[in-house]
């Protein structure tokens, strides 16, 4: 009994908390099932009837044009990010060289710089490279911008690896290539799993080059389309809310499903920091 | 880009190969397999180093370069100025109130992110029932698109239907309505609250990450000892979260200097720059004014302050670890 009520302050505690980060979630999607007029009267009370016409509406839109472009732009970024960072890990962590320490250094310090300082001499690359104004050119940033992190996870992994496998593989005469490929990537599953949630959730997520690098509605990501909505529609707030819900479902459904890697994920990249 | 630094791998290489040849004179069938390995390293890194180059060096220097000219980025009339740009900027009000509301949110994230994300993580560790469901709920905000969070947020604190507004009125304090994000004063700290809504999340889960690592045993020798939880926390668990909260202000400290994305959609900086950061003020300049040299110097100045403050971290970290 005493106990029971020395735990209220806690439960009061956990519950101030979970209002202060769950009730934006809760009038986001309450409001996206409201009319605009239902809206303009009692903006914050649950809806009469729930009713989908908002959603409906953003299929009638170019929603899921930024929606497959998201798609397109972070499935080619993560696959890249995966195959470069891991390679580039496979020395770092295995193999003694003059210039190992130096270049790890130079990919740590990329975690560390505002990425702002490179977007003027990228803009103007991405134009020079004819790539201005399409998905195309987001790709090479996101990816630039995903190694720091994607290598550290990987080294760290690579290093615990025991260095009888190499060694055995080097006796039946397996190359350096066929080696890392079909014996050690496999064994990294776990951290590639890390790589890709990682850098699935800050791609998915970027807004700046995506806003500096393209231009036309038609190649824009989901951020960027999200701010179009937001500037074209801002009246009607229930249809904003269904787009800023849907946005954000893809997301949420891997954390629901992942919960446990998206959290390892997303720590990961700050244990060397 | 790609070429130069093939070149100076290469070149390195050779030095290193030829002093090991000169050294001793056995190792020709070994010099051969330091050649191999060198082709491997290559193979195996060559291709991100060549993005990371172009992308993140290439593009410092460049920024760099670009800030000594006056150019509008429309064309390519670039004129060489010297460090004009930096002389304008060091006189350039707007600048440095960028300057003073990037240290108000480094401030600001630092004594409310890692309190509020250190009290979640331990929440998660105490005797309560439904943790899984308290956990996930923290961890949301975390995983929404920052311009979606902006979105949401300008109608949270919305002058007219804001739901601020709308609780302030419920419990009768209608004097403290206002339009948050239109006011000078109240922009900024509006802002910072939806920035730590955000980011608190993330340094629990830091935390949480952290305080699992730490033995049973201590706690359990603690007790033994009559420790109660208050001494527990303060002679075990604060000491030894202590790595992770250098790592956490560091975090904290980098994601505020370089801020940008909620500020463009919420407040675009204003009202009449109350809210202007250096990345808002370094866009506006090169995207909007279309003076591209001039944006090169505050981005450049960016880089710079961003690197000193965490030179200064660093340091006072190695002393503290000097000095236990």
């Amino acid at each position: 009994m005493l106990k029971g009520i020395k735990k209220i302050p806690l439960y009061m505690l956990a519950i101030i908390l979970l209002v202060f980060t769950g009730v934006p979630f809760l009038i986001m999607v309450n409001t996206s099932f409201k009319g605009q007029l239902e809206f303009m009267t009692s903006p914050w009370s649950l809806p009469k009837t729930f009713s989908f016409d908002n959603y409906l509406l953003l299929f009638e839109s170019d929603f899921f044009r930024y929606f497959l472009n998201s798609v397109i732009v972070t499935v080619i970024s993560v696959v890249l990010v995966i195959l470069l960072s891991a390679m580039a890990s496979y020395p770092l962590a295995k193999m003694k060289f003059k210039l190992n320490k130096p270049l790890f250094i130079l990919f740590l310090i990329g975690m560390m710089i505002p990425i702002h300082t490179t977007l003027i001499p990228i803009f103007r690359l991405t134009q020079q490279l004819g790539l201005y104004d399409s998905i195309w050119a987001l790709i090479g940033p996101y990816v630039a911008f995903a190694l720091p992190v994607s290598i550290i996870i990987y080294t760290q992994f690579l290093k615990e690896l025991p260095k009888e496998l190499e060694e055995s593989a080097k006796m039946d005469g397996c190359g350096p290539f066929r080696l890392f490929w079909k014996i050690l990537f496999p064994l990294l599953k776990p951290a590639t799993a890390t790589v890709a949630i990682y850098n699935f959730i800050h791609i998915w997520n970027e807004f700046i080059f995506a806003l500096v690098l393209t231009n036309s509605p038609k190649n824009g990501t989901l951020p960027i389309g999200l701010r179009e909505f937001y500037g074209e529609f801002s009246v009607n707030v229930p249809g904003i809310m269904a787009a800023l819900s849907l946005a954000s479902l893809p997301l949420l459904l891997v954390y629901l499903f992942a919960q446990e890697r998206v959290v390892q994920g997303l720590s990961a990249g700050s244990v060397k920091g | 880009m790609e070429r130069k630094l093939e070149e100076n791998l290469i070149s390195r290489k050779k030095e290193t190969e030829s002093s090991w040849i000169s050294g001793t004179k056995k190792v020709k069938p070994k010099s051969k397999k330091t050649n191999n390995n060198f082709w491997v390293i290559f193979g195996f890194m060559a291709p991100a180093l060549l993005i990371y180059g172009v992308f993140v060096i290439y593009s410092i220097v460049m920024t760099f370069y670009y800030s000594l000219f006056e150019w509008t980025g429309i064309d390519d009339n670039l004129i060489f100025a010297g460090i004009q740009n930096y002389i304008t900027l060091i006189q350039d009000g707007v600048f440095w109130t960028s300057v003073k509301n990037n240290f108000l949110l480094v401030a600001a994230s630092l004594i409310t992110q890692l309190p509020l994300g250190l009290i979640m993580a331990l929440l998660l560790f105490s005797p309560i029932k439904g943790m899984r469901f308290f956990r996930s709920i923290y961890f949301m905000p975390f995983l929404m698109s920052t311009v979606a969070i902006g979105i949401l947020f300008v109608y949270i604190f919305d002058g007219n239907f804001g739901i601020v507004n709308q609780i302030l009125g419920s419990i009768g304090l209608d004097s403290l309505q206002r339009s948050w994000l239109g006011n000078e004063v109240t922009a900024i700290w509006a802002v910072i609250a939806t920035i730590s809504w955000q980011f608190a999340p993330f340094y629990m889960i830091l935390f949480r990450a952290a305080i699992v690592g730490i033995p049973e045993e201590l706690y359990e020798a603690a007790e033994i000892d009559g420790a109660n939880s208050r001494k527990k926390f303060f002679n075990i668990t604060l000491p030894l979260l202590m790595p992770t909260i250098v790592t956490s202000s560091i975090l904290s400290i980098i994601g505020s200097l370089k801020y940008f994305d909620l500020i463009y959609v919420m407040t675009g900086g204003g009202p009449n720059n109350a809210t202007e950061l250096m990345a808002t003020y370094m866009y506006e300049q090169t995207f909007t004014n279309f003076n591209m040299g001039y944006g090169s110097s505050i981005s450049f100045s960016m880089f710079i302050i961003a690197f000193m403050v965490i030179a200064v971290i660093l340091i006072v970290d190695q002393r503290r670890k000097g000095v236990n």
